[in-house]
């Protein structure tokens, strides 16, 4: 299976997005790299708005992550409660 | 009474459906022919623009309010590096050479990039794929400025900085980057987005601006780590947009298969020669490193690269034709480059130097099969040379250049690391020369084409330069003896180090 990933700045805003991460995706492996965290999961990667709220205590826009992407692989797709990468092989 | 009104919020869907596709309108009195006449010559067919996805579904009103804040943060910092003279906490001023090669040769892109999507978003029919070209559009000059902006208070202090536009249009290293986004805008809409959104986003960006802008965060850049950042998480979306683009084509209808396979051969290819130039700033001009050019590929290249045609294959794509003579190329690119760019450094605006001892250490570690085999001996040599006649190593015999990516033909055979590879073609009885079997194959394929390509070495022969060196410099905006040569005699290397020595005392 191939590898999908995203990479995050490292700071405050993303620290709880990366820990919402590592909830919902246990193989998920998070490299952390100067200024940058990068996390890397076997064919699939889910982000929950959920778990982000649980972890950041404020409500959270999805499109937030805008802000401190740095870059990603895999298909996207995106909605207002999730937003997941893909490769179908 | 008050009045009860609905205040639901919109889906996402819901809002990108009303804020971009309700945008669109049926022409009545003009035909849609007519509107968009450059979006059928390609060969490229489509039968249902509305199938056209942009998975962020960023509308427009929401690009604003997050560009905004991404401006605001990088702003914050780029004055907080001035305000406390930031350019002195760099690791050492030789990380200043792979500033200026970006400043020299990939700023300008960025603003080529901007010029192309406004032009490919008012060629294109579909109001989804017009709007994602907006953006993309805007955030290119976006780029281009933050670039511009960041790096001009190193201009303050250090050569090399003063003149990147012209740079850009007269010197030989920059011509490269130039040539590869000349080519793609003045390619078809279709075609440029994939040189664009795929050879330059999703294969060249992640080499450019993750491992390189991680490594300017070691070597205590946080203005370039800044711009690079903040112009990467558009990025994603360019990338995203980019794959949506080739995924796109391929459903619309089989056809389209032969004519994208093409263009991937030879916009993986184009961007692969552009990185010759970004392997030698990761490899030999970034103080501390962060990771090898060949370790940064075997992430996003072959792993990212690799995962991606795999994806593909299920529309009958396979990995370009250059894959796996790059895969060999990657062990050498970086040192053959540097050894061109240290035996021509005359005609550089930035500076270069021969590796120390500790730094060949770490280069035969990074690459055993190769540096102490074939590289760390040339070095030796010109180092020997240098001792021996008391004179800098230069080679002032002019290389032939590829009539299509425009290095110096000094890469090897694929196979013989020994072996210089040259190709060449005839066209209407002129003879053209060529790196590779892959910038070969391009020209053949439109010689028409390639034939005008402003070339660096037949300026230097022309009025008003005449071949004259001097002339050449004084042309090009290089300062002889302060913007190019060896880094050891450089005045950034003087300044550098008086100005950090008095940070940190009172005399």
């Amino acid at each position: 299976m191939s590898t999908v990933f995203i990479a995050l700045q490292a700071n405050e805003e993303t620290r709880p997005i990366i820990e919402a991460i590592e909830i919902d995706n246990p193989e998920a492996v998070v490299n952390r790299e100067p200024a940058m965290v990068k996390i890397d999961a076997p064919g699939h990667l889910v982000i929950n708005r959920e778990t982000i709220e649980e972890q950041l205590g404020r409500s959270f826009d999805m499109q937030e992550l805008n802000i401190n992407l740095i870059t990603l692989s895999g298909n996207v797709c995106e909605d207002e409660d999730s937003l997941t990468l893909t490769w179908r092989t | 009474m008050d009045m009860k009104t609905q205040n639901k919020k919109l889906s996402l869907k819901e809002k990108y459906r009303l804020l971009t596709r309700d945008l669109a309108w049926e022409p009545s009195y003009q035909s849609s022919d007519d509107i968009f006449p450059y979006i059928g010559y390609e060969g490229i067919k489509i039968h249902d623009w509305d199938k056209w996805e942009d998975p962020f579904r960023l509308t427009m009103d929401a690009y604003w309010k997050y560009q905004a804040e991404k401006e605001r943060k990088f702003y914050a910092i780029i004055d907080a590096h001035a305000q406390n003279n930031g350019h002195l906490n760099i690791t050492d001023a030789r990380y200043l050479s792979a500033l200026k090669i970006f400043l020299q040769a990939i700023s300008p892109g960025e603003y080529s990039a901007h010029k192309g999507f406004a032009r490919a978003g008012r060629e294109f029919r579909g109001v989804g794929t017009q709007v994602a070209c907006q953006m993309q559009s805007i955030d290119e000059i976006r780029h281009a400025q933050t670039q511009v902006h960041a790096l001009s208070n190193y201009n303050k202090y250090y050569n090399g900085f003063h003149a990147f536009a012209e740079h850009r249009d007269r010197i030989w290293y920059t011509s490269v980057a130039r040539s590869f986004f000349d080519d793609a805008m003045s390619a078809g809409p279709f075609e440029f987005m994939i040189a664009i959104g795929f050879s330059f986003e999703y294969v060249l960006t992640n080499l450019l601006f993750v491992p390189f802008m991680s490594g300017a965060a070691y070597n205590g850049d946080m203005a370039t780590v800044t711009f690079g950042f903040s112009a990467q998480s558009d990025e994603a979306r360019h990338m995203t947009l980019g794959l949506e683009c080739i995924k796109f084509m391929l459903e619309q209808d089989p056809a389209n298969l032969p004519i994208v396979q093409g263009w991937i051969d030879k916009w993986f290819w184009r961007g692969f020669r552009v990185l010759g130039l970004v392997s030698t700033m990761m490899d030999y001009m970034l103080p501390k490193r962060v990771m090898s050019w060949r370790e940064a590929w075997n992430i996003y290249g072959a792993e990212n690269g690799g995962a991606l045609f795999k994806d593909l294959s299920r529309y009958g794509i396979r990995a370009p034709k250059g894959w796996d003579h790059a895969e060999e190329a990657v062990d050498h690119m970086s040192h053959q480059f540097m050894l061109a760019l240290y035996q021509w450094k005359f005609g550089t605006a930035f500076h270069v130097w021969i590796p120390s001892e500790e730094d060949m250490d770490w280069l035969s570690k990074k690459y055993p099969d190769t540096f102490d085999k074939y590289y760390r001996p040339r070095w030796e040599h010109i180092k020997k040379h240098e001792a021996a006649t008391g004179a800098p190593f230069n080679n002032f015999g002019l290389s032939k250049l590829c009539q299509c990516c425009q290095l110096p033909t000094v890469f090897t055979e694929p196979g013989d690391p020994t072996l210089t590879c040259h190709r060449e073609s005839e066209f209407k009885g002129e003879k053209y020369h060529f790196c590779s079997d892959g910038c070969k194959a391009i020209f053949d394929n439109e010689p028409e084409k390639y034939i005008q390509a402003w070339l660096p070495m037949p300026a230097l022969m022309r009025d008003p330069v005449d071949g004259d060196l001097g002339a050449w410099m004084d042309w090009a905006f290089l300062k002889d003896g302060q913007d190019n040569g060896d880094f050891a005699t450089s005045q950034d290397r003087e300044n550098f180090e008086r100005w950090r020595a008095q940070s940190t005392s009172n005399q």
